[in-house]
């Protein structure tokens, strides 16, 4: 099956962007990472220019990494679960817009893992030393919490809200998932407090406009409105017992 | 010593975040490379869970028996001490998981829930649905993000080992890395290494290893005089999609549920499996299904469409049972393939899996050269010829606990710091290196690095999988001297300052090379079958001659 793919270039992040199309030939199985693959095996493009490869990021094809995760026909996604007989004879590539850019399809997600070390995204326990089990989970939690645990830091979410922009700050979706996450385990509770700092700062969770696209376009489900909304009311809660205490 | 001991450690899956937390406790500075965040690490694809003997269903379940079916199941090559504690340490280790928050299964009480897994009778598998690796992975992530948050760790996120600095007493002081955006080839030292950089999958082209699962450290530091210890025992799995980027497990649990194996023989379904093992059926071991399935498709060329492929039937079993006992998997293979396995039966093929092989370690996970430390995939001791399933999360984890504690009395014990090294030993490992890459960014030949790449893996999968002849040995190690004289004539494909991963993978492919060189020679002269490891001319285990490690040294 012979398939174009039109891709949004950069050599460099100040590079003013062009097209490149490619034609390819692949088999009916094929996603857009074996086409990536094809073309770097015979980087020359419809018009027969020679080109260096496309740079894009991937690494365990098969979306739990959340590393190749591009702009597919205009939608965020992960390249690797993009198969090419859904998207047709006519595929455009381009990279996350919501991220500086590296080059090609290659973007900084950087911004992620910094907003999950603001929120404290961890579990602060003793050491790693033996201590026995660590404190019991109901079923109840642990189905909620093993939703909010898949989180694979993809950035769609953050691609798709229109509160994320270049004149906000907004700590995205994903990371407020998580900072319920912790908040729901019995040892992750206890700096609560600091993660609804955390979220009442500029750029936290006051940013939401609640466009709800989030929730619609996690690759994972992950109940994201659900979580906002929930940590919504912990920190007002939070701000008006410590109004009242102060 | 007395000042601050600094210490790197290059991978971020569970084996380097494991002894990069453990470091951190012991109060050592840690700089932690990595190619990609590590969240995204190969670990995060481990599916099944995590085994640990705490005997929570009153089975009678030990560490003992944890021990004995890993020795056993490894064809007795693993090192047996070190597998002992790694079993006794394994009910500490899933409760430490659990008090960092790993969502795990539950019982109704609230306890952690196990399951049965392959090759035990015991429900011995901790387990977060069929993401455990992932979940293990990210709460590791999150105490070396707690550790980032404190300044004991520094991350170096997009950056490639591409050498260690040993100095000229023979210890390592450090690594030489490279930023795979900035081009920036840079020295780093320290007071001790270790390396926790996985397997090696991509040297088969595709396999069940993520795309940056190279080996490419290994090759690196095996032409830098480490010992490769037991390159022949590659785990290859018999189910698995046949994709074209890469090759996706389908679960064991598959066939245990009424799953059938086919294909076309004479224009008539054949189950040959079936056929063949009356008693077991589509249930025979891992090893026995991989050769049925590899003899059918390449020794009789019976595969479906002519190709590497044999159907894995469930469209005969009630879909809502499906949907309940498999639906997780079906699922996978819908999503990746674009058909619905209910009702169109699955195509599947074995495929590399895990390599149980790597680089030669002491019980105190240091390899040959001192103060360079191995922990994870990439070292051997562990699985000795085959890796029982659940076997790997934990001993990725184990390892890193015992380099974490060893590299920290390592470094006590040094009276030299990296500071006292001269200064011309870290200009001349970085000079090395950089010469290295400005030969690759020369290069203007005809062979397409990618090309020939896949050309490499087509060759060793065919050849040093499952079935392994003499003959086809030697002649893949012809082919394998050829591929290293073509890779002479390598065309690097950009000429870019930014971002040029072609030219790293040009370095890759290099390490692959001589990597699978490693392996078919190691598999050439092993003359019996053991584990993973079979060959027909020599079907039994011949414990007189090769009970034994195998260990090659580059010259």
């Amino acid at each position: 099956m012979k398939i174009r793919v039109k891709i949004e270039r950069r050599e460099t992040p100040i590079s003013t962007p062009h097209i490149d199309i490619f034609e390819v030939d692949v088999d009916e199985t094929a996603n857009v990472i074996s086409v990536l693959m094809e073309i770097r095996k015979n980087p020359v493009t419809v018009d027969g220019r020679k080109v260096s490869p496309v740079a894009f990021e991937c690494s365990c094809l098969e979306e739990v990494c959340g590393a190749c995760t591009m702009n597919i026909n205009n939608r965020a996604r992960q390249a690797c679960s993009a198969l090419v007989k859904e998207l047709g004879k006519e595929i455009s590539l381009a990279p996350l817009r919501k991220f500086p850019i590296i080059r090609d399809l290659v973007v900084d997600r950087r911004k992620i893992f910094e907003g999950l070390r603001r929120i404290k995204g961890w579990i602060p326990i003793d050491g790693t030393h033996g201590m026995g089990p660590g404190p019991k989970v109901s079923e109840k939690v642990q189905r909620i919490g093993y939703k909010l645990s898949r989180c694979m830091s993809c950035g769609v979410c953050m691609e798709s809200c229109p509160q994320v922009n270049d004149r906000s700050n907004f700590i995205g979706p994903a990371v407020i998932a998580q900072a319920l996450l912790f908040n729901l385990h019995p040892t992750g509770a206890m700096i609560k407090e600091d993660r609804y700092e955390a979220l009442m700062e500029e750029g936290g969770i006051g940013e939401c406009g609640n466009a709800q696209n989030c929730v619609k376009s996690c690759p994972k489900q992950l109940p994201l409105t659900y979580s906002i909304g929930k940590l919504n009311r912990d920190t007002l809660i939070y701000s008006i017992k410590k109004l009242l205490e102060s | 010593m007395n000042k601050n001991c600094d210490i790197i450690v290059v991978g971020g899956g569970l084996a380097g975040l494991m002894a990069t937390i453990v470091a951190c406790e012991n109060n050592l500075k840690v700089k932690l490379f990595t190619l990609l965040p590590a969240k995204r690490s190969h670990s995060v694809c481990a599916q099944g869970g995590i085994n640990a003997s705490l005997n929570i269903k009153g089975e009678g379940d030990s560490p003992d028996k944890h021990f004995y079916e890993t020795i056993y199941g490894g064809d007795f090559l693993a090192n047996q001490p070190p597998v002992k504690d790694m079993c006794y340490n394994a009910p500490e280790i899933v409760y430490l998981l659990d008090r960092m928050g790993v969502m795990f299964n539950r019982t109704p009480e609230g306890f952690l829930d196990f399951r049965r897994f392959g090759g035990t009778k015991y429900h011995r598998t901790a387990f977060a649905g069929a993401t455990t690796g992932q979940q293990i992975l990210y709460a590791l992530d999150e105490q070396v993000r707690r550790y980032e948050y404190h300044g004991l760790v520094e991350k170096y996120t997009g950056w490639e080992f591409l050498r260690a600095v040993i100095d000229e007493e023979g210890y390592a002081r450090g690594i030489v890395a490279g930023n795979i955006n900035s081009l920036d080839i840079e020295v780093f030292p320290a007071d001790a290494v270790i390396m926790a950089t996985g397997g090696c999958g991509m040297i088969f082209g595709k396999s069940t290893n993520s795309a940056i699962c190279t080996g490419s450290p290994n090759a690196i530091l095996f032409e830098q005089g480490a010992k490769y210890a037991n390159g022949e025992f590659i785990q290859v799995h018999p189910t698995a999609i046949a994709g074209n980027d890469k090759l996706r497990l389908i679960s064991e649990s598959v066939r245990g549920e009424g799953g059938r194996i086919w294909t076309y023989k004479d224009g008539k379904p054949w189950y040959f499996l079936e056929e063949k093992y009356p008693a077991y059926g589509n249930l025979v071991p891992r090893d026995i299904a991989s050769r049925e399935i590899f003899h059918v498709c390449v020794d009789l060329g019976l595969g479906i469409d002519g190709k590497n492929q044999v159907y894995l039937d469930v469209t005969h079993l009630d879909e809502d049972f499906l949907e309940y006992k498999l639906g997780g998997v079906l699922e996978i293979y819908e999503k990746f393939m674009g058909e619905n396995p209910k009702k169109v039966p699955m195509r599947v093929f074995p495929a590399v899996h895990y390599t149980m092989g790597g680089l030669w370690v002491d019980y105190n996970q240091m390899t040959n050269i001192k103060g360079l430390f191995a922990a994870g995939e990439c070292e051997y001791q562990y699985h000795g010829a085959n890796r029982l399933g659940a076997n790997s999360l934990l001993s990725c984890i184990h390892g890193g606990m015992v380099a974490g504690k060893k590299v920290f009395e390592y470094a006590k014990s040094l009276t030299k710091c990296s500071d006292d090294v001269p200064s011309k030993v870290y200009e001349q490992h970085k000079q090395t290196v950089v010469a290295k890459f400005e030969q690759y960014k020369k290069m203007e030949g005809k062979e397409n690095p990618y090309k020939l790449h896949q050309e490499l893996g087509e060759t060793m999968t065919e050849n040093v999988t499952v079935v392994r002849h003499n003959k086809k040995l030697l002649q893949t190690l012809d082919k394998l001297k050829e591929f290293r004289e073509r890779f002479k004539n390598i065309d690097v494909l950009d000429r870019s300052g930014n971002a040029n991963y072609s030219l790293f993978f040009v370095n890759q492919l290099r390490g692959m090379i001589e990597l699978a060189m490693v392996i078919t020679k190691g598999a050439l002269l092993r003359d019996e079958s053991r584990g993973s490891h079979y060959k027909p001319e020599f079907p039994k285990r011949d414990d007189e001659r090769f009970l034994k490690t195998t260990i090659a040294t580059y010259q």
